[in-house]
């Protein structure tokens, strides 16, 4: 079941649009937010409430990198590995991270506190090496300052 | 020197409210326009003014306005889309002007939007813009309370209603018909052509489509006329530029210069030139997919034109520049990962053919590629073009590597030979 709130969230953002199933993208983020990722029950869920089939939202939420269709930790670390990020050392920041998570680009912590993710450039590329935790930007990255970062989060 | 696109940005700072805003000015032009001009005299200010679509591609503005079907009988609502999608590898200008300045975009929509007569519009914005976003919304609100946007804006019997549309990220998006398929709520590939946008568009219906950058220059122009628009550029072209600097550079980062500055007046005065004890190698001048260009071109203006003589483009403006130590190979093979990820899949020259491209730049990068492998590549080069795929995606990406066999085949040659790469 989808909640009384997200129900609303999403009737609201498709008001932005001559058919309901425009909303697909952003109904899908809606649940995300609430959820931390998108199940295929949810898919069939939010379908319903855009009246269009399951089969059809489940293509466009396959087709973006920032739909989650499988469990992610409770923050996504997105490490830039874009053409000015990778002349600036992105080998040496992704290598780190690696190493200091114990974990390779995909995957999640044991404890579910990371998941770590490339992405394309972030167009933050006056601050090379950057990455993006959940919705908090980090340039100008080395070793000591990913340290930092990574402690701040619970 | 005027400088309008950035003269309310103050960096480090949060962007002017609409209050403040329009006691630096803002908002005049929208007013101007309301009272004074019709629809047709905004397009043809445009169209005098020489401003060329910042988005890369370089088209008049105006013209582009001028195709969108007017008058009582034509299909409605019309929109207005604006692609702030900004995904190519290495630029970050409309992220500075959305975050910098977000009502002067805001006051830019809605003059193009009476040009064309449109009634509703959409910023179609990147998933990982989200301080531009929270800084966007807030502005849209003021305006709507305002009575800039929304039903019968300032008297004038003007309707529109403007929307924030995130996105959820995919570089095939910045295609302006994948971006429609991706407003409608389908998978965002692109359609085939014709019919075009300004005809066909968004949910069959007219659609302009304008970058950011482009639009923020409208109420400038507005305001100040075509003449001062002109005056602002050393070229034909029209106005300012947003241009940017990254790589190895004492000081990246974007600033707002007359359109036609040479590239070494950005790398050396703006940038501050290059890291001690580094040289510049090569120049990527408007993004990834734009043709390299060398040590020997600094000298070349950053123009639509001039960088087309040089066998380049502008692009978006914002130039990667690649110093002595960094692997030319290894760049295009992170290049070509980029493109063969972000192929959509709709076409196989671009799904199969990309991919088949990587794998080659990955071998040779890591001291297996082939004497023969130069030649496929070139090949590559050849065969994926425009004409041959739906949209400009692959072809893009057979820019810089194109480019890279002209200029740096020996640094192939000598990955293939050694075994290894020589800059490791």
């Amino acid at each position: 079941m989808l909640t009384e709130q997200e129900k609303k969230e999403i009737e609201a953002v498709a008001e932005h649009y001559p058919m309901k199933r425009a909303a697909g993208i952003e109904a899908l983020k809606i649940v995300q937010k609430h959820r931390g990722w998108v199940s295929d029950e949810v898919v069939t869920l939010v379908a319903d409430v855009l009246e269009m089939s399951s089969t059809d939202l489940d293509a466009v939420a396959t087709f973006y990198n920032f739909i989650f269709r499988r469990p992610v930790g409770r923050h996504v670390i997105l490490v830039c590995d874009s053409v000015s990020c990778w002349i600036m050392g992105y080998d040496t920041i992704v290598n780190h991270l690696k190493n200091r998570l114990g974990i390779g680009l995909g995957e999640t912590t044991g404890d579910g506190r990371f998941t770590l993710l490339p992405n394309v450039c972030l167009g933050a590329c006056d601050r090379a090496p950057a990455m993006m935790i959940d919705d908090e930007l980090y340039g100008d990255l080395d070793a000591e300052k990913i340290d930092k970062i990574l402690a701040s989060y619970d | 020197m005027e400088l309008p696109l950035t003269q309310n940005i103050r960096p480090g700072r949060p962007p002017l409210n609409l209050a403040e805003y329009e006691n630096a000015g803002g908002y005049q032009g929208l007013r101007k326009v309301l009272a004074q001009l019709a629809p047709e005299d905004v397009t043809q200010l445009v169209l005098e003014s020489n401003l060329r679509g910042r988005g890369g591609a370089g088209f008049p503005t105006g013209r582009k306005w001028s195709f969108v079907p007017m008058g009582e009988d034509v299909p409605r609502p019309k929109y207005l889309v604006i692609n702030a999608d900004e995904m190519e590898p290495a630029t970050f200008k409309d992220r500075f002007l959305m975050e910098g300045d977000p009502h002067q975009l805001i006051e830019g929509i809605i003059i193009a939007a009476y040009a064309v007569q449109a009634g509703i519009s959409y910023i179609f914005l990147r998933r990982v813009y989200v301080t531009a976003s929270q800084r966007l919304e807030t502005a849209i609100k003021e305006a709507y309370a305002k009575g800039y946007l929304g039903q019968n804006i300032l008297g004038s019997g003007f309707n529109l209603d403007l929307y924030l549309h995130m996105s959820a990220g995919r570089y095939i998006c910045g295609e302006e018909t994948a971006l429609l398929n991706a407003l409608e709520g389908k998978r965002a590939i692109p359609r085939s052509k014709p019919p075009f946008p300004p005809v066909v568009g968004l949910w069959g219906k007219p659609t302009a489509f304008n970058n950011v950058e482009t639009i923020c220059n409208v109420p400038h122009i507005i305001r100040h006329g075509p003449t001062w628009f002109r005056a602002l550029s050393r070229v034909p072209d029209g106005g300012t530029k947003i241009y940017g600097a990254s790589g190895k550079v004492r000081r990246p980062g974007a600033w707002e210069l007359p359109m036609g500055v040479t590239i070494r007046e950005i790398l050396e005065e703006h940038a501050g030139g290059m890291q001690d004890g580094l040289a510049v190698r090569a120049i990527l001048p408007g993004g990834a997919s734009t043709d390299m260009l060398t040590a020997e071109h600094l000298d070349v203006r950053m123009d639509f034109n001039s960088m087309q003589e040089a066998g380049s483009r502008l692009g978006t403006g914002t130039m990667v520049v690649i110093d002595d130590r960094t692997c030319i190979v290894g760049l295009l093979s992170n290049l070509m990962h980029f493109f063969a990820q972000e192929s959509c899949g709709w076409c196989t020259p671009c799904r199969e053919g990309l991919v088949w491209v990587a794998k080659i730049l990955k071998a040779i990068e890591h001291g297996m590629g082939k004497p023969e492998d130069i030649e496929h590549l070139r090949l590559h080069t050849r065969l994926i073009t425009l004409g041959r795929t739906f949209c400009a995606l692959a072809p893009g990406a057979m820019e810089p590597l194109q480019s890279a066999l002209i200029y740096f085949e020996d640094d192939f040659k000598r990955h293939i030979h050694e075994k290894r790469c020589p800059w490791r």
